[in-house]
């Protein structure tokens, strides 16, 4: 009929209308005063930070995930600090620590004056309750469990000493009482329930208190009066200076940017990168620091026969190429891996010397164990082809699409598979896969051990046999002076790149992105939120 | 007869029941991953040690073969204990009565701003003299039923929440926070009842009985409103349970959108989380409100429209 052009011709003026709407006003928000800068923090005031998830829980000892840590970690303080600069432990609310020569003794000596939130002095008997009740939460606790693994006894000779004994070397547990995860609650919560401690029933240690937690809704902290043990790596002691945080989760990505922007939110880390130039100039800030630990890696599975053969491996890593795809995919911040840590890991080296992106060498290798090219491009061997399979579920997805074109030069096939955590687990779990691929946060090299050792608790390169590198990763498990684990951490990171166990792409960084009226709000040294010395400029 | 063709009924929406809660549990077996390994792996940590998986896996009873553990739950849900939520312990059923008030009160406001616009729409696109209006206006619903929701949604935001202040992006509090998620799901629903209405319309027009009321002298307006809108209306009954529906799963996008407490939030978190209880508890409340309206509606629809009633075997028209 004669309709259909004066009806399209309506829908197209309808569409341009809606997207009018949209385009139209221009700029990052009006022209908000910016605060002058004042160096002097102001008391009051509530700062309002946007959160992707919630993972249902707040209770520090038993959270894993960033944004649960960035409720979790305001309420509890710990034994000891984390320099982030510099990566060295300090006292915290133990002044003094001793370590025995193999690392299975350790000895605090606390503070005396230290309260919980009701009142309860922090004394050696509360350390006590508090390592013994991680261990009886198990599973739910599996951080501070993992941390304190091999754990033998805890004695406390008087109110303000704790000796805590291992049947194993540990040396990773002084970084360890740095942690959110072994932060100290009140004895009184050591009775409370595992799933009331989740849902905010817990009495904390730290600058703030729980106030109120509805789940999927948000959070809100306030100051705890009577505060004066700040960590000698902030830049007061003293009580916060906020009267209140409060924590919104919102899960939609274009509404955190919009709520930034129009000034809902005062700050988030969960600005997707596409959307960081709007908030370039002098309304907003932001901060990027990249996340200590292992970085993002492609484990290759070594029980299963091809990537058994260490040319194989070795030739996957050289064939990627780290530059382009940072330069191409990634942030301004995001920058390749130059060893199997990241730099902001203490004990860091960087090993770019040996850590390259040279096709013609992996060709050789691959040519040297008998993988020539087929006719389609891939290499193949007795009639198998050079084909692996990934599933994965961090974003950027594009990042492994970008390998996958790499290595096809090179004639290696990387099947992908996108899915959520849920489908990666199940895939992943009767250990068959060919690689699996992740990063693990923690500001101590140990977590290599983790990650790759065969006694480590994630081994995701699977091996079962015991080699060289696993002696040295065993071995800076035990050192305690500092020169000495740093020549071992050199020789275990570098070997983990000769020997082909790890293939790194790039370093996982956190931004925090902020109004200018926000001050003082910053990263610890495991790239966690740290709110103690925010306040807010009027 | 009345009483037999109700008894009927409900058994048919017992069933109707059944088969929901049944088909999602297995759908939720099915799908990779379980509530242990995903509450033991939590964020972005990958240490997941196998011991603490297997230990959670067995306290949670995921370990059990799939008939035991339906059967337990199904036993459990007949006597009304949904279970506890794996990631939180509360009972599911707690969570579902909390998450109920603001939905209801989104779904409720939406349902009278999709009637309304819906309404007011097709009929305007009935009264409209002037043809290009008209094709305007007859053009809008199917429009407003192609774009996605959460699009309506962000659109709505940027417009309404970001360049011009007037209402809120997230949240639950006060009145401001119900009218855009509101309006993003009333806008699709409206147009499904426009489309309907206007169908109606049409062919109620077109009814003899309508030619001789213009021919007694009625304006259009009057022709329009106070004869034909009335039984063009009737047949728009029986959507009912197809808007509901709409409304519910808009409900589920505009809640993230907005970032707003709701079933719809509650729902979409269990389903990531394989949050069983809780899953069912949602897919069994959803199909009761189902099979309730559907009911309802059966049963007020020959009280309306006095062609319709109850025969042996089946409705026919008198």
């Amino acid at each position: 009929m004669s309709f259909t052009r004066p009806r399209t011709a309506a829908l197209a003026a309808i569409g341009v209308v809606a997207l009018a709407l949209t385009a139209c006003a221009t700029g990052a928000g009006d022209a908000a005063p910016t605060a002058s800068a004042e160096a002097e923090p102001v008391t009051g005031g509530n700062l309002t930070f946007a959160i992707s998830v919630d993972s249902q829980c707040i209770d520090p000892q038993q959270v894993g995930n960033n944004d649960a840590i960035a409720i979790a970690r305001q309420t509890v303080a710990s034994l000891t600090i984390q320099d982030p600069e510099t990566g060295e432990i300090l006292p915290w609310l133990a002044t003094d620590y001793e370590v025995n020569d193999d690392a299975t003794s350790f000895t605090f000596t606390l503070q005396d004056g230290p309260t919980y939130a009701d009142g309860e002095p922090i004394d050696a008997a509360s350390v006590k309750t508090n390592f013994e009740a991680i261990q009886a939460l198990g599973a739910k606790a599996s951080l501070g469990s993992s941390y304190l693994a091999d754990l033998e006894s805890i004695e406390v000779p008087d109110e303000q000493t704790v000796i805590v004994n291992f049947s194993e070397p540990s040396a990773q547990f002084l970084q360890a009482t740095s942690t959110f995860s072994l932060g100290l609650l009140s004895p009184a919560t050591a009775a409370v329930s595992q799933a009331d401690r989740c849902l905010g029933d817990y009495i904390g240690s730290g600058p703030f208190s729980v106030q109120s937690y509805t789940p999927n809704e948000g959070a809100v902290l306030e100051r705890r009066e009577g505060y004066e043990w700040g960590p000698s790596t902030a830049a007061h002691t003293g009580e916060a200076y906020l009267d209140t945080i409060t924590y919104k989760v919102v899960p939609e990505s274009g509404n955190r940017t919009g709520s930034l922007q129009s000034g809902q939110i005062d700050a988030t880390t969960g600005i997707a990168t596409a959307d960081a130039v709007l908030f370039e100039g002098e309304d907003f800030w932001s901060l990027n620091r990249a996340n200590p630990g292992s970085v993002y890696n492609l484990y290759a599975n070594q029980s299963t026969e091809k990537l058994a053969d260490e040319n194989v491996r070795l030739a996957i890593q050289k064939g990627i190429d780290r530059e382009q795809i940072t330069s191409t995919l990634l942030g301004p911040d995001d920058v390749p891996a130059v060893s199997p840590l990241a730099s902001s890991t203490p004990y860091f080296t960087d090993l770019s010397d040996v850590l390259e992106y040279d096709p013609k060498a992996a060709a050789e290798l691959l040519e040297e164990s008998g993988w020539t090219e087929g006719d389609d491009g891939i290499r193949e061997k007795d009639g198998e082809k050079l084909s692996f399979h990934v599933t994965y579920w961090q974003s950027p997805k594009e990042v492994l699409e970008l390998v996958q074109q790499q290595l096809r030069q090179i004639g290696i096939d990387l099947q992908l598979t996108f899915a959520s955590i849920a489908d990666v687990q199940a895939a992943n779990a009767d250990g068959t896969y060919d690689f699996s691929y992740g990063n693990l946060t923690r500001a101590d090299p140990d977590v290599l051990r983790t990650v790759f050792s065969v006694s480590g608790t994630n081994n995701a390169t699977k091996r079962t046999e015991p080699a060289e590198i696993d002696e040295l990763l065993d071995e800076q498990a035990a050192i305690i002076d500092p020169a000495e684990r740093q020549k071992v951490v050199d020789e275990a990171a570098e070997l983990l790149i000769t020997g082909g166990y790890s293939i790194p792409i790039y370093q996982l960084s956190t931004t925090i992105t902020a109004a200018s009226k926000v001050q003082g709000l910053g990263f610890e040294a495991s790239s966690r939120l740290d709110f103690y010395d925010a306040w807010i400029a009027e | 007869m009345w009483g037999r063709y109700i008894a009927r009924r409900i058994g048919q929406g017992v069933i109707v029941l059944w088969a929901a809660y049944t088909i999602s549990f297995l759908i939720l077996y099915l799908l990779p991953g379980d509530a242990a390994t995903l509450f033991a792996g939590g964020g972005d940590q990958e240490a997941i040690d196998p011991e603490l998986v297997a230990q959670l896996r067995s306290e949670l009873g995921l370990d059990r073969p799939l008939y035991e553990q339906y059967l337990v739950a199904l036993g459990k849900a007949l006597t009304g204990d949904f279970g506890v939520s794996t990631q939180t312990g509360r009972p599911a059923s707690d969570l579902l009565l909390e998450s109920l008030p603001p939905t209801l009160a989104l779904t409720a406001f939406a349902f009278v701003l999709s009637v309304v616009f819906g309404v007011v729409l097709a009929l305007s696109a009935s009264l409209a003299r002037a043809q290009w209006l008209r094709n305007v206006l007859s053009s809008l619903p199917p429009l407003g039923v192609s774009i996605p929701v959460f699009w309506i949604g962000l659109l709505l935001l940027q417009a309404f929440s970001f360049r011009i202040r007037l209402f809120p992006s997230m949240g639950n509090e006060g009145f401001e926070s119900l009218v855009l998620p509101a309006i993003t799901i009333a806008i699709p629903s409206g147009a499904f009842i426009a489309q309907l209405l206007s169908r109606s319309l049409r062919s109620t027009l077109a009814q003899p009985y309508v030619e001789i009321v213009r021919a007694k002298g009625a304006s259009e307006r009057r022709v329009q409103l106070g004869h034909a809108f009335r039984n063009a209306a009737i047949p728009s009954l029986t959507m009912v349970g197809v808007l509901i529906g709409g409304l519910l799963s808009g409900a589920v996008v505009t809640e993230t959108v907005f970032s707003r407490l709701g079933i719809g939030r509650l729902v979409v978190t269990a389903v990531n989380n394989r949050d069983v209880p809780v899953v069912q508890t949602v897919v069994v409340f959803a199909a009761l409100v189902f099979v309730v309206a559907n009911l309802v509606v059966d049963l007020v629809y020959p009280l309306i429209d006095r062609r319709i009633t109850l025969a042996r075997t089946a409705f026919v028209a008198a």
